[in-house]
């Protein structure tokens, strides 16, 4: 068994850790060990890797190494609970970014610097050069999509969902991609191919830009979990292109299981794929969505709403991103536990989408040692709304809109939502009246058994577990 | 075709099966960790980096090559670490529970 022969068996052993994390990561109870095991694999991969070389120059491995490895890790120690997703989707782009830069400098390394007169085709190879132009595409895609759809989870861009002319923007940066990768990859003169492949580049990235563009709403996280899947493909590509067979086999595992979960979470919120691509959310909304002003709106304040929290036996609070935003998790917590305290029944009830992804509220929620049986699923409470005294919605908007149930043209009609009218008050804290994430009215807001607390979330709710405290007797 | 290469091809066609068939069930809580696991993972993209940072001369190829360690690296690194923040806050609660 020769050298190569021996890397290629020991790529195995990274390659079960992937498999085995992966699975692990997808149990509650065992997920931390399998993100553990998916850590090792890549490292393991890393060292196998360096052994094989033997030695080069180390130079510019420990610059990128130390670089990378502590930009990562400052962008996670300054991130907040609150902006995790924006975190998740920013390191998706640098993913792609890498892929695509290592198609970039692979073209310059074979081609450009050999300048063998040939074409880049003959020179790579059909399938390598192939393999090149789909990393350095995909991989690029990957990169401006993602950081547009972080941008976006910030909540600065949320009304760029309808450029004008977008789609034969996305139809002309397509075309044009295409085209430059044909010219990069049979273009004789290396001065005209490397200018088609910088090309390749900035369309790939034009593109990645026009496509994410339309998608908002509670689609950006199916959208980023997309990416995240393409990306995989595009290091299965610079895999083939490099010939390094763990870049395939990781690289098309992350496609392939990225796609799964993509598919998982598509219906979670009854979503398809395609309506996600084609902007549903955000289009048409307003016009046929009825007026959006809102009459009959009852206010209330802390202290009305504590009289009515104390008679009540059975509380449900509804967290949503503006409960992240105003950083008011342990204030929820706080009444939580002063309501329990009295022997309410307190549960949280967390949308498969409440905040801005999957899971973003158990995070938050946990965060503030929530108990975690006090988290109910959507599937669980939506039946049992009826027997609730009083829902608390602190700073969630389209998860709990009716007209998800309703209005047929509504944006959001069709997706599953926490059905908080049925219960017997809902109580909604709010800064204002402004519309959610779908940008559209929330008729719950007018009904008569609702009513609104303007504030701050964590103001409010900081009022209210003071109000609570001050009435009872000790 | 190469022996080689056809082998490549059987290796990214049975692993894609694999990663498809992987996943079934996943809880919802579980999805963004999921995501941003397998993204960390997709990080394993710095070996390729790697080897051209190691052996290519010119100029160009390796500031794209550096700069592509040091992306996937970050990637690697910040992924795999804000996996294991939003989980730790999981097992912890678990535990009181």
């Amino acid at each position: 068994m020769n050298a190569e022969e021996l890397v290629l068996v020991a790529y195995l052993v990274p390659v079960a850790l992937f498999v085995i994390g992966l699975k692990r990561l997808s149990k509650v109870r065992t997920a931390r060990r399998g993100n553990f095991m998916l850590a090792a694999g890549v490292m393991l991969a890393v060292v196998i890797t360096l052994v094989e070389m033997g030695v080069v120059d180390y130079t510019w491995i420990l610059v990128g190494l130390a670089v990378g490895a502590t930009v990562g890790a400052v962008i996670v120690l300054w991130a907040s609970a609150t902006s995790m997703p924006q975190v998740v989707a920013r390191f998706n782009g640098f993913g792609g970014a890498a892929a695509a830069l290592i198609g970039m400098s692979l073209f310059w390394d074979a081609v450009v610097d050999r300048d063998a007169g040939t074409t880049p085709l003959a020179a790579l190879g059909a399938l390598e050069s192939v393999a090149l132009a789909v990393s350095v595409v995909i991989g690029a895609v990957t990169f401006s999509g993602s950081l547009l759809a972080e941008v976006k989870l910030w909540g600065r861009l949320s009304r760029l969902t309808r450029i004008p002319g977008r789609a034969p923007l996305l139809v002309a940066s397509s075309v044009l991609t295409a085209a430059a990768a044909v010219a990069g990859l049979l273009l004789a003169d290396v001065r005209w191919a490397a200018l088609s492949m910088v090309g390749l580049l900035v369309f790939s990235l034009l593109a990645g830009f026009f496509a994410v563009a339309p998608v908002g709403g509670a689609d950006m996280p199916v959208m980023i979990s997309l990416l995240n899947s393409v990306s995989g493909i595009a290091v299965a590509a610079s895999g083939f292109a490099i010939g390094n067979t763990m870049l395939i086999m990781g690289g098309i595992i992350v496609g392939a299981a990225g796609l799964m979960l993509t598919q998982i979470m598509c219906v979670a919120m009854n979503r398809t794929l395609l309506s996600v691509f084609a902007g549903g959310l955000g289009d048409g909304g307003s016009s046929d969505g009825g007026s959006d002003t809102y009459e009959n709106v009852v206010s209330s304040d802390p202290e009305e709403a504590a009289m009515v929290l104390e008679v009540a036996r059975s509380v449900v609070i509804v967290p949503g991103y503006g409960l992240a935003a105003a950083r008011a998790q342990q204030a929820a917590a706080d009444l939580a536990g002063v309501l329990a305290a009295q022997g309410v029944e307190v549960r949280f009830a967390i949308h498969p989408v409440a905040g801005r992804m999957p899971g973003h509220m158990n995070v938050v929620l946990a965060e503030a040692d929530v108990p975690y049986d006090r988290l109910v699923e959507m599937d669980r409470i939506n039946s049992d709304f009826p027997n609730v005294d009083v829902v608390i919605v602190v700073g969630a908007n389209d998860v709990v809109n009716p007209a998800a149930n309703e209005a047929t043209g509504s944006p959001i009609a069709g997706m599953p939502i926490l059905d908080v009218e049925n219960a017997r008050r809902v109580m909604v804290i709010k800064r204002s009246l402004s519309p959610g994430y779908a940008g559209i009215k929330n008729e719950l807001f007018e009904r008569d058994h609702c009513t609104m607390l303007f504030g701050d979330a964590k103001q409010v709710l900081d009022d209210l577990t003071r109000e609570l405290k001050a009435n009872v007797p000790v | 075709m190469t022996g080689t290469l056809v082998l490549a091809v059987y290796v990214f066609v049975l692993a894609a099966f694999l990663g498809y068939e992987l996943l079934t069930k996943v809880p919802p809580m579980l999805h963004t960790p999921l995501m941003s696991g397998a993204n960390a993972m997709s990080g394993v993209a710095v070996i390729g980096a790697l080897i051209l940072a190691g052996t290519t001369t010119g100029v160009a190829a390796t500031v794209f090559a550096t700069s592509a360690v040091a992306l996937a690296t970050a990637n690697v690194v910040g992924g795999f670490m804000v996996t294991d923040r939003m989980l730790s806050s999981f097992t912890v609660k678990r535990e009181r529970a």
